[in-house]
């Protein structure tokens, strides 16, 4: 963090009139020059600190008045290592496709700094966000809507080229779109055909091969396997995982079924309307939970072998997830919470390691907000 | 060896038996042969999980027992739907309309469009009691506020004037199982009823679906594409393959012991939550088209144990005993090889 | 690994969808190389539709008559003693199968060259009002916020004049009218239609997902709408701008019955009918045969949207 500091100031430090532009043009040079710049396996390549998006609530046709905010993400931090796959893990509404729109810059974010290999890309602009962009990428939730139905496959995947030019030459396009249709498992040959003659797991695996053309660094994928069929599905995350081996890739990875982000994940963020409620490796958050909302979550999976979840502790949460546009106070779970006491309601829980645990060196000692944590197994028969 | 299909016939009449049933729909592109063969049969107070990936006929099999099939273009050239015995695709128009809602009731994935959006559900709910059992307005409001309070919605007089909208999926798909138990059916059909709802309410939902199952002792029909969602509730389960039933069971001996390679490859195919497997087992290929179904065993060019026998013979659905020949009741396979996937 | 090659995926290249009804789009007997698109598919669908066949044939014939009226008959409406007022009301013969009007000139000249005027007025109206329909909507769609909140309230209160009337009253001011006056009034009248529906159909396709992917590779404004949504949202267009075509051909004539729209000496369907409409009990050919030839082209234009629409909704697949 502390470097990050530095070069900020730096940016900060520039403003002197008659130089503005010159300066500008220097400092773009040296945003391109750092984004271009690899990073050390296991160094944090994509660091988000205190992210929010507030969705204005509107009333009235040609006048519009803010009436509320739907506040989808509110303070959301992490980092993203190089090489790793980190999981997001949330049920609908805490937040977690937001997260994904706001790193690609879908949408724009309300406060909060995405700093990529150090740079702010919230801040970016001209040369320095397009390097971004291509090093950047998403692989969509439904594999029928995210191909346009009116282009060939050859045009999806070449459209990247098309925006990008400089990373492949006009004449090499072809071959490479067939490098890539080979690449995640599909016939180079059917790179005149259109999405719908495909079903929905190769459909998915042309958008991933969308998401490779331009050599990214990093890639969001937003719920990409959810819409596929069971015995589908784990034919594309075999894909994806041998995917990142092959072209170093850093995942994250969001999804709303806890077993397949396990297995994906080396380490995991649980979201909670709009906030961060645990975040460790994948063995903390799933054999050593120490938030109540991670926990309950966990013993709720359905698990497809009868006599495992024989043993297994089940919490019943009462109640829905409450709206994003009035979240409690306090701690935003704490009206589902078998734990809660007055100090819920009044104190936001910070997600730090929880003073018990601190200095601890057992896998319960990650960052949890919740003002009472401790550990509970609730995956393993007792 | 005999066949299972024999066999539940020759029992005393079950809740609901589908025998033999084949449903085709007919295209401008050729005919889709979406149910070749389909029996299974419920009883009261029972519940039979009907498992299959997108394509596998399950729930134009429940479709064809409601009898809410667009036909044209779909076609049932064979087969037979008994209800308390009765052949319910030889009844007419009028007879079938009766039993839907009344004795058979269906509960849907989507409960948000399942919904009409412009009455309030204490409206709805009422309805089914004014239109089938002519009570009065107030009467019906009443027992709207009944149900919803049978299906633990909170502060339900206070609710009962609300519309769909202003429900969570949670309760809205509540209100929708309220709605099916209205009229007291014998038989719930219930289509991926949990699939739209997160983790936490899915399992506040098939918890109270099977608690007030029980408690009715109705048949229910549960059709699911996730093994995990029905390992708690259902009794049996049958799993659908490119419109067959390629494997049934009593529910906890399938996890066990799948008899069939499908089945098999997809328990494995699941990663797991209590431990960080290595790389997943992946079933090769796609699902089959409906409208080029391969010859022989639909499965046989995704199953790795697949011969020139799988090739050319339809395996039929036969009993699956213990290696020495033991009895496993209820216990069905249509593969050629169960014997080597069961005990292998 | 069970690692899914091309070979495995080589086998079953055509898709199994969800429901049964969609299970069967897709899927065909072709060979598996032939390129297929919506648009491809659509024109195999429409070439077994029987409705669309009928009505390709006519609009052909229809055209090739505006086109080359001189192929169809030896006589020219426009020169000199064409008319013989000794032929007047001569009902039909075998030398003139549509007989002679009031003025004694031969009707089935006339209606063969009076083809070009209804066409000309059809595709001209319908080119103009899809054209500023189309710009008009891709704007307002593309750009939410006070920019479409203006165009379409100004068109809503566009909309609320009724093309008949508001035609009737500019007409009758200007007095007298010709092919383009009409056609031009027409599409000043009638574009808010087309605005509307390319309008929502561009605010239907710009919350797909490959619009977002577009911009997530950081695609312009101008590359996402050509290449993302205005081919997707062009296909209700053309099917009402289709139907329309027709539905302006019988406004011209109406206008022209009424006496302002085409003007004599030219000549025009709706023109004749008017002419022989105080003889219709004692010489009905007068009426029935260009009525017949405008009945026809309109039906042949809305039979043809309609079998275009039918190809290009997938619902209907």
């Amino acid at each position: 963090m502390a470097e990050l500091r530095k070069e900020d100031e730096a940016v900060d430090a520039t403003p002197n009139v008659t130089e503005v532009e010159t300066v500008e043009a220097a400092t773009e040079t040296a945003a391109v020059a750092a984004i271009e710049a690899p990073v050390e396996r296991g160094e944090p390549i994509l660091q988000v600190r205190g992210l929010v998006k507030h969705f204005p609530l509107t009333q009235g046709i040609l006048f519009k008045k803010q009436v509320g905010a739907v506040k989808a993400v509110d303070g959301v931090s992490f980092d993203l290592y190089q090489g790793e796959t980190l999981g997001i893990v949330g049920e609908s509404g805490c937040g977690k496709s937001t997260v994904a729109k706001l790193l690609m810059m879908l949408e724009t974010a309300t406060a909060g700094e995405i700093f990529y290999k150090g740079q702010d890309i919230t801040k970016l602009s001209g040369r320095a966000l397009k390097a971004v962009r291509r090093n950047i990428q998403m692989v969509f939730q439904d594999p029928y809507t995210s191909l346009n139905p009116r282009m060939t496959v050859g045009d999806i995947i070449g459209e990247p080229f098309d925006i990008h030019p400089e990373v492949a030459p006009k004449g090499d396009r072809r071959r490479k779109v067939q490098e890539l249709l080979d690449v995640v498992g599909l016939n180079p040959e059917y790179i005149n055909r259109y999405p719908h003659q495909f079903s929905g797991g190769q459909r998915q695996r042309i958008g991933i091969a969308r998401g490779l053309a331009l050599n990214p660094e990093i890639i969001i994928c937003d719920e990409p396997v959810s819409a596929l069929d069971v015995s589908v599905q784990a034919q594309v995350v075999n894909l994806m995982e041998k995917l990142q081996d092959e072209f170093n890739l850093s995942y994250l990875f969001i999804a709303h079924d806890l077993s397949i982000v396990r297995h994906i994940s080396d380490r995991v963020g649980v979201m909670y309307l709009g906030k961060m409620a645990e975040i460790g490796t994948d063995v903390q958050i799933y054999d050593h939970p120490t938030h109540p909302y991670t926990q309950a979550l966990l013993s709720a999976v359905p698990v497809p072998d009868p006599e495992a979840r024989e043993g297994r502790e089940r919490i019943i949460l009462t109640g829905d997830v409450p709206s994003p546009a009035n979240p409690p106070s306090g701690c935003r779970f704490r009206t589902r919470c078998w734990k809660a006491q007055d100090k819920c309601a009044t104190e936001v829980p910070l997600l730090a390691i929880p003073e018990r645990f601190q200095g601890s060196d057992s896998p319960a000692a990650h960052e949890s907000a919740c003002h009472f944590a401790e550990e509970k197994d609730v995956v393993h028969a007792a | 060896m005999t066949t299972i299909d024999k066999k539940t016939s020759a029992t005393s009449a079950p809740l609901l038996e589908v025998r033999d049933l084949h449903v085709e729909f007919h295209t401008r592109d050729g005919v889709a042969k979406a149910i070749n063969g389909v029996s299974y049969s419920v009883d009261a107070g029972e519940t039979l999980a009907v498992l299959g990936e997108s394509g596998s006929g399950k729930s134009v099999t429940a479709q064809a027992i409601m009898g809410i099939l667009d036909m044209p273009p779909g076609r049932i050239p064979k087969g037979e739907i008994l209800f308390h015995g009765e052949d319910m695709l030889k009844m007419s128009a009028e007879e079938r309309r009766k039993i839907r809602g009344r004795r058979i009731a269906m509960i849907f994935q989507d409960a948000l469009s399942a919904l009409n959006p412009v009455l309030s559900v204490g409206y709805q709910l009422g309805e089914m009691y004014r239109v089938h059992l002519g009570l009065s307005r107030k009467e019906a409001k009443a027992r709207a506020i009944e149900l919803m309070d049978r299906v633990k919605i909170p502060a339900a007089a206070a609710r009962v004037n609300d519309y769909p909208h202003q429900f969570s999926g949670g309760m809205r798909q509540r209100i929708m199982i309220a709605m099916a138990m209205a009229l007291e059916p014998d038989l719930i059909i219930a289509d991926e009823p949990t699939t739209a709802l997160d983790v936490t309410v899915q399992a506040q939902v098939m918890d109270l679906l099977a608690e007030l199952q029980r408690e009715e002792n109705m048949g229910l029909i549960l059709i699911t594409h996730d093994l995990g969602v029905v390992a708690d509730v259902a009794d049996k389960i049958a799993v659908m393959y490119a419109g067959r039933i390629v494997e049934q069971s009593p529910i906890h001996d399938l996890y066990k012991r799948p008899a069939h390679p499908y089945t098999r490859g997809l328990l494995d195919s699941i990663p797991r939550l209590d431990q960080k497997g290595q790389e997943l087992y992946a079933i090769k290929g796609l699902p089959p088209n409906l409208m080029k179904i391969p010859t022989g065993c639909a499965f046989n060019p995704r199953c790795p144990k697949a011969t020139d026998i799988c090739r050319t013979e339809v395996p039929a659905l036969v009993s699956v005993t213990e290696q020495d020949g033991g009895e496993l009741p209820g216990r069905g396979s249509a593969c050629h090889f169960w014997k080597e996937t069961i005990h292998g | 690994m069970p690692e899914n090659t091309s070979a495995t995926v080589e086998e079953s290249a055509v898709p199994v969808a969800t429901a049964p009804g969609s299970a069967v789009k897709g899927m065909k007997k072709d060979k598996p190389e032939r390129v297929a698109s919506m648009w491809s598919d659509a024109r195999r669908d429409l070439m077994h539709n029987w409705v669309f066949l009928v009505s390709a044939v006519l609009i052909l014939a229809l055209l090739v008559i505006a086109a080359l009226p001189g192929l169809f008959t030896s006589g020219d409406p426009y020169a000199k003693g064409f008319c013989d007022l000794s032929n007047s009301v001569v009902p039909p013969s075998g030398a003139h199968w549509f007989g002679f009007d009031v003025q004694g000139c031969d009707i089935y000249t006339r209606t063969i060259y009076g083809t070009r005027n209804s066409i000309i007025v059809g595709v001209l109206t319908s080119v103009l009002t899809t054209l500023v329909g189309c710009v008009l909507g891709m704007v307002a769609g593309l750009r939410s916020g006070w920019l479409d909140v203006l165009v379409s309230r100004f068109t809503e209160i566009w909309f609320a004049i009724p093309t008949m009337l508001g035609g009737l009253l500019v007409l009758a001011m200007l007095g007298t009218g010709n092919v383009v006056t009409v056609s031009l009034i027409m599409a000043v009248l009638g574009w808010p239609q087309l605005f509307r529906i390319m309008r929502g159909a561009v605010i239907t396709n710009k919350q797909n997902d490959y619009v977002m992917a577009a911009r997530a590779l950081g695609a312009g404004g101008w590359r996402i709408a050509m290449r993302h949504i205005l081919p997707n949202a062009l296909a209700p267009v053309i099917v009402v701008s289709t139907i329309n075509l027709g539905v302006y051909i019988s406004a011209e004539a109406a206008f022209s019955y009424l006496g302002i729209g085409v003007q004599s000496p030219n000549i025009s369907w709706g023109l004749m009918i008017s002419d022989g409409q105080d003889r219709f009990l004692s010489a009905p050919h007068m009426v029935l045969f260009p009525s017949l030839f405008l009945s026809v082209t309109v039906l042949a234009f809305i039979m043809l949207g309609e079998a275009v629409r039918d190809a290009l909704d997938p619902k209907l697949r």
